[in-house]
């Protein structure tokens, strides 16, 4: 098959990162960030570039590693969906690293910076791999590193809290791979391929033929519950707030908006890609999530509501978010998985902007992320307080931005679902909203009040600069820009889902 | 019975049994990373078996290239290869980890360094 040379970008994607990786490891930290930034910079561009041609070529193609056809060789996979999901996720690593490369200065020692950078580019190339790779145990190899170099980043900014979570992360993460790596084994057991499309077509013609349906659940029960535990789905959230509240900014923007995202992605690319819709609703665990995905969308806020500290209440916050898309997951639906799609982007962009902000006020509050000293903080560090609070709007669901199109998404892909699902997602939204109204604004009040009487705020050496400012000011028009333009990107997911099976 | 035919996966399994219970629930970190190896180790020892075809060899050319059926499949051994190097590095990484606790906390107890963390907070 004859290939043009773009089509070679989402392989470009993958190498140019890891490439980068190894050479930033001999740089100095002055130039690793700067080459960290001109990479991050050519991968979004060149992925926006990519995003357009896509739509332009209108199908997906499969792009051979190495000179073994189908059956034996490696192969990338891309369509419109992986094209759109690229660009966002390199747009937001890097406007994250741009709003938090000031924080990183202070909080890593000056000759350990470089690794850092050897880090974030690790976790670009692995998240790149995830979402174009189509073969199971590469996918397996790329998660492996991608929770590697997110445990780094957790641990960068040397406090004994830090080591901690990033142990507590690691012990989580290590149990999520060890039973997707046992699911991927057994499917691979059953149906003798690696490759995604060829095993496919191997599940389909067990389950026509009624032949090991039970190894079958149990390989989908495996690899969902996996990378449940490594997204932080509801009942395995435990290491969260400790790995996202006590971290350098730009790592739990990171991890929140674009970590837990890979995986759920490779999660939604094994269901339509590897088992198949329909498959998955004969086993049921589409429920099993639903459920979970329920349940966490209130207990993430209830626990949320009770945090005195703001960067744990993000982390909460977050808790319930990725129920919102394992909710939409759960649906087993195309509309719902549209929904889940979108909330990713839109999360994405909102969770790292408010981690960001969240790292400023705190900043101008005398280094304190306690709600009592964070009064007033909005006067203090005005970009920052505007940020946060559309973002905290975003959150909320507050009409023509990012979160009331998601919103908006999950209660109409509830709509097409039969009578009972639809009455407990809709229900299940409402007391969300209201749970989420509660805190978040709740902290945008705090953020405007006069401050507690005595309280003396130092004054800053030097402002928080304009990468940050620019970074913020960026996040909060991409959010307005998902809420008012959402239409095209949905049209886009709906293509691309439609290309990805 | 498939029972006593298919011991290999059968110890694979228990094994991975036992090492993600102690991965998940043990308190002192060198175990928890025991634990880890041993699961990951059950899972090769799984596919391993898997790969594996009664009466014939690796596929390594020695008189000159035989019939396929002379051959096992490479395929299996080659992933085993790959999931060893992801699980060294790991174990690198939890190991890297354990020191800096120990020598922040002086002791290994995960719950004991999670207590003193606390009261370092306060």
């Amino acid at each position: 098959m004859h290939m043009e040379l773009w089509q070679s970008i989402p392989f470009a994607c993958i190498l140019l990162p890891l490439g980068s990786a190894a050479l930033t490891s001999v740089l100095k930290s002055g130039f690793a960030r700067r080459w960290t930034f001109l990479v991050l910079t050519m991968v979004t561009a060149v992925s926006a570039v990519f995003t357009v041609l896509m739509a332009r070529y209108g199908a997906s193609y499969t792009y051979m590693m190495g000179h073994y056809p189908a059956p034996w060789g490696n192969e990338i996979r891309a369509g419109l969906l992986e094209a759109v999901t690229a660009t966002f996720f390199s747009l937001v690593m890097l406007l994250s690293l741009m709003g938090g490369v000031k924080k990183i200065d202070d909080h890593i020692l000056h000759d350990k910076q470089s690794l850092y950078y050897v880090m974030l580019l690790l976790l670009t190339a692995a998240l790149m791999a995830q979402v174009y790779t189509n073969d199971i145990f590469t996918a397996y190899v790329f998660l492996e590193i991608m929770t590697i170099a997110a445990c780094s980043l957790i641990m960068a900014r040397t406090k004994g809290r830090t080591l901690v979570a990033a142990t507590r992360y690691m012990v989580m993460n290590l149990v999520g791979s060890g039973l997707f790596l046992l699911g991927i084994i057994l499917l691979y057991d059953l149906t003798g391929h690696l490759l995604m499309s060829n095993i496919r077509q191997a599940v389909s013609a067990l389950a026509e033929s009624g032949q090991y349906q039970m190894p079958l659940t149990v390989v989908v029960a495996l690899i969902t519950i996996g990378l449940g535990i490594k997204s932080a789905l509801f009942p395995f959230h435990t290491w969260v707030p400790d790995a996202y509240g006590y971290t350098t900014p730009t790592s739990s923007a990171i991890l929140s908006a674009l970590v837990s995202k890979g995986y759920i992605f490779l999660l939604i690319k094994i269901m339509y890609r590897v088992i198949g819709l329909d498959v998955i609703a004969t086993t049921g665990i589409d429920n099993v999530l639903f459920v979970f995905a329920l349940v966490g969308m209130v207990m993430g806020s209830v626990s949320a509501i009770r945090q005195s500290d703001i960067r744990r209440m993000i982390a909460f916050s977050s808790v319930a978010q990725i129920g919102y898309i394992y909710m939409g997951i759960g649906l087993g639906t195309d509309a719902g998985m549209m929904a889940a799609v979108f909330h990713i982007f839109s999360h994405a962009v909102c969770k790292a902007m408010l981690f960001l902000a969240a790292g400023g006020l705190a900043d101008a509050s005398g280094n304190s992320k306690q709600f009592r000293a964070l009064r007033g903080s909005g006067f203090r560090s005005p970009i920052a307080g505007v940020a946060f609070t559309i973002g905290a709007l975003s959150m909320v669901g507050f009409p023509f931005l990012g979160g009331f199109t998601s919103k908006l998404n999950f209660a109409m892909a509830a709509m097409q679902a039969d009578s009972g699902r639809m009455m407990l997602v809709l229900i299940t939204l409402a007391i969300s909203t209201w749970l989420n109204t509660i805190y978040f604004l709740k902290t945008v009040i705090t953020l405007y009040r006069k401050p507690v009487e005595g309280m003396e705020y130092p004054v800053e050496k030097g402002r928080r600069g304009f990468c940050f400012n620019a970074s913020l000011v960026c996040f909060s028009l991409a959010t307005i820009a998902l809420g008012l333009f959402s239409q095209y990107l949905i049209e886009a997911i709906t293509t691309g889902l439609t290309m990805f099976g | 019975m498939g029972f006593f035919h298919n011991y290999e996966e059968m110890a694979a399994m228990i094994l991975f049994g036992i090492g993600f219970t102690t991965l998940l629930l043990h308190k002192n970190m060198i175990k928890k990373i025991i634990g880890f190896s041993m699961m990951d180790s059950a899972i090769y020892l799984f596919l391993a078996a898997k790969g594996y075809i009664e009466g014939r060899t690796a596929p390594i050319v020695v008189d000159g290239v035989q019939s396929m059926e002379a051959y096992i499949n490479p395929i299996p051994a080659g992933l085993v290869l790959t999931g060893i190097v992801v699980s060294v590095s790991v174990t690198a990484l939890m190991l890297a980890l354990t020191v800096r606790l120990y020598r922040r906390y002086h002791t290994l107890d995960i719950d004991e360094i999670t207590a003193q963390v606390r009261k370092e907070e306060q």
